[in-house]
């Protein structure tokens, strides 16, 4: 006899009681493994002053640097330069160092912060960059994401993806509970936690909702849910099973999987609710819907071959009697992400019995596969495209772990207590 | 940073499919499932079950079993599981106001998206032989749990076969 007792409640009084009964505090711990074969040295000072403030700012940007896996930090001791005058470039020349970061920070009488800081080429002996930032003084650790970011883009020309955030769930017991925290870990907070499983958590283009599959009904169901105002709706709530939300990147649309017309297949939805439109017609499974970039096609998952594969469509025009083949290796390819440039999809590919991260150039059909864990999950790219954030298991627990674009550098995120999975790395902020 | 106490209430906005608008008329008109269809909906206000539930919760009966199993990668009703099935199409011919939600299950190898479509078949495949057998499509809701719900922890089959299954259950119950 099932324990799933079906009975007809208003969700919304359990989910508050829940609100007020949970510590919602969670951070997630990083470990760091690997590393590129060559990273850049760069030393950076502590900046003057800063160790008056509530929250240092070097240790925080140190450790972005470090995640990547493409920097080697110099060591400063023994020197402490704050202003390009002060800088002896044949002393950091000598330590290795290529680049370093010097700065000083300012209290000032409002009770914010003015930051300054610049970043010095050795070999050149000239700054590649400087920025003076004021922020309050409860932003400290957003500044020293943003000054990670500058120096990563001056170093490595590449956009910096330490300022965004990542969504995931955590279950603890019976609970579950949506989760947004910075992408070091900090600044958990639960978006939504209830007694029923949440999956498939998606970011809206600019990084202002979620869409997310709830059971809370008994059943899943598409919400969208507005981060700042915690109001939500249920965008997809149809007879069946609803489920695997994806924005269209004008962020107007969901794509979404529903069961109502037989079997599991795609359909367009408008943010609100209207404008239900069917986009794939097969006798099979068809899911996992993910835009491309420039919003044209939509690759997904489909068995209607035989076996589970990524198959890709555009968008417009007749319903996809012409969805593309994209993977050929092995009977079981899902789980597709797109990068933010178009060229190249992340997925799971299983093969000797373990599920694992891989990434396939669309250009060149070229598939390299990135893990050796067993039950990977729920790839996503970071929007740089450099890291790819999964779900994977170890000891029986769920953590995340993120791997960059070529292998080298890994990162497992874990908490205390429960397992976490379903991660979703968010867009960068609306100033980049 | 903000600790979840000091933040506002969520407000559902919309909680039914009732507020969205209904596409055209291939999709079934049955779609205000989400408004709950308690027991007192089905029976009449506040009048208690009705008579058939003793049935359903006979042990003796081959009703009161609400589980049918598979194999792996399979979402055909074996045919150990033929009578049970029948037996439910054949209540829900007979009473009309009954109704049931089929869930279907998978174990937890693979995708959690793609489980929820295998769940699907599971469940779609249920409802399949219990509309050629007299029961209503009005009379049966077929979703997915996937992975989600198991009944039994772990790797390995002993765990995995227990959650791979679709479970019926009688709405008002």
């Amino acid at each position: 006899m099932s324990n799933y007792r079906f009975k007809s409640h208003r969700g919304i009084w359990i989910v508050l009681f829940w609100l007020f009964s949970l510590p919602s505090f969670a951070q997630l711990n990083i470990e760091i493994f690997g590393g590129g074969a060559s990273r850049i040295p760069v030393a950076i000072v502590p900046f003057a002053d800063e160790n008056a403030l509530p929250q240092n700012l070097t240790p925080v940007i140190s450790a972005d640097l470090q995640r990547t896996g493409l920097f080697r930090l110099i060591d400063p001791a023994g020197s402490s330069p704050h202003a390009p005058v002060e800088v002896v470039y044949s002393d950091w020349a000598e330590r290795g160092a290529n680049a370093l970061v010097i700065g000083r920070v300012t209290q000032l009488s409002s009770g914010q912060v003015e930051i300054q800081f610049r970043v010095m080429d050795v070999a050149k002996k000239a700054q590649l960059t400087g920025l003076a930032l004021t922020v309050p003084a409860t932003q400290l650790r957003a500044a020293a994401h943003r000054i990670a970011d500058v120096i990563y883009e001056a170093l490595t020309g590449d956009v910096g993806v330490f300022s965004t955030r990542i969504a995931y769930v955590l279950k603890r017991g019976e609970r579950y509970a949506l989760q947004v925290a910075d992408s070091d870990g900090y600044n958990a907070q639960s978006i939504i936690e209830y007694t029923e499983p949440i999956i498939s958590p998606a970011w809206s283009p600019d990084g202002s909702q979620l869409a997310y599959v709830s059971f809370e009904n008994k059943k899943p169901v598409v919400y969208v849910q507005t981060l700042a105002t915690r109001e939500r709706r249920a965008v997809a709530s149809f007879k069946g099973s609803n489920s695997a939300p994806a924005w269209s990147p004008d962020g107007k649309r969901l794509a979404v999987v529903l069961t109502n017309q037989g079997g599991s297949q795609i359909f367009l939805v408008n943010v609100d609710g209207s404008g239900l439109q069917r986009l794939s017609r097969s006798s099979g499974i068809d899911t996992e819907p993910n835009f491309s970039p420039d919003g044209r096609y939509i690759l997904f998952t489909s068995d209607r071959g035989g076996s589970p594969q990524i198959y890709r469509m555009a968008v417009t025009g007749s319903e996809s009697s012409n969805a593309e083949r994209m993977t050929f290796e092995g009977s079981y390819n899902v789980s597709p992400d797109y990068s933010q440039d178009g060229k190249s999809f992340t997925f799971i590919h299983r093969h000797n019995n373990q599920f694992n991260v891989a990434v396939q150039e669309i250009g060149s059909r070229q598939v390299q596969i990135l893990t050796n864990s067993r039950f990977d999950e729920s790839p996503s790219f970071a929007p740089n495209g450099k890291m790819i954030l999964y779900a994977t298991e170890i000891n029986g627990h769920g953590i995340l772990s993120a791997v960059s674009r070529d292998g080298q550098t890994r990162q497992h995120l874990t908490v205390q207590t429960g397992d976490i999975r379903e991660p979703a790395w968010g867009p960068l902020p609306k100033w980049k | 940073m903000k600790k979840i106490l000091g933040i506002t209430l969520i407000v559902l906005l919309a909680g039914c499919a009732s507020q969205t608008t209904q596409p055209d008329e291939e999709l079934n008109a049955d779609s205000g499932y989400s408004d709950g269809m308690s027991g007192s909906d089905l029976m009449g206000s506040g009048s208690g079950r009705p008579g058939y539930f003793s049935q359903l919760n006979d042990p003796n009966s081959i009703l009161y079993q609400r589980s049918v199993y598979y194999d792996y990668d399979s979402y055909t009703v074996k045919s150990e599981y033929r009578e049970l099935v029948l037996s439910h199409a054949r209540f829900l011919r007979d009473n009309p106001d009954a109704s049931v939600i089929l869930q279907g299950n998978t174990d937890d190898r693979g995708s959690r998206e793609y489980n929820l479509a295998l769940g699907q078949r599971r469940a779609d495949s249920v409802r399949n032989m219990m509309t050629l057998a007299g029961a209503r499509d009005s009379q049966i809701e077929a979703v997915s749990l996937g992975e989600e719900k198991p009944r039994a922890l772990g790797h390995g089959e002993s765990a995995w076969s227990q959650n791979r299954r679709t479970d019926i259950l009688y709405r008002g119950e």
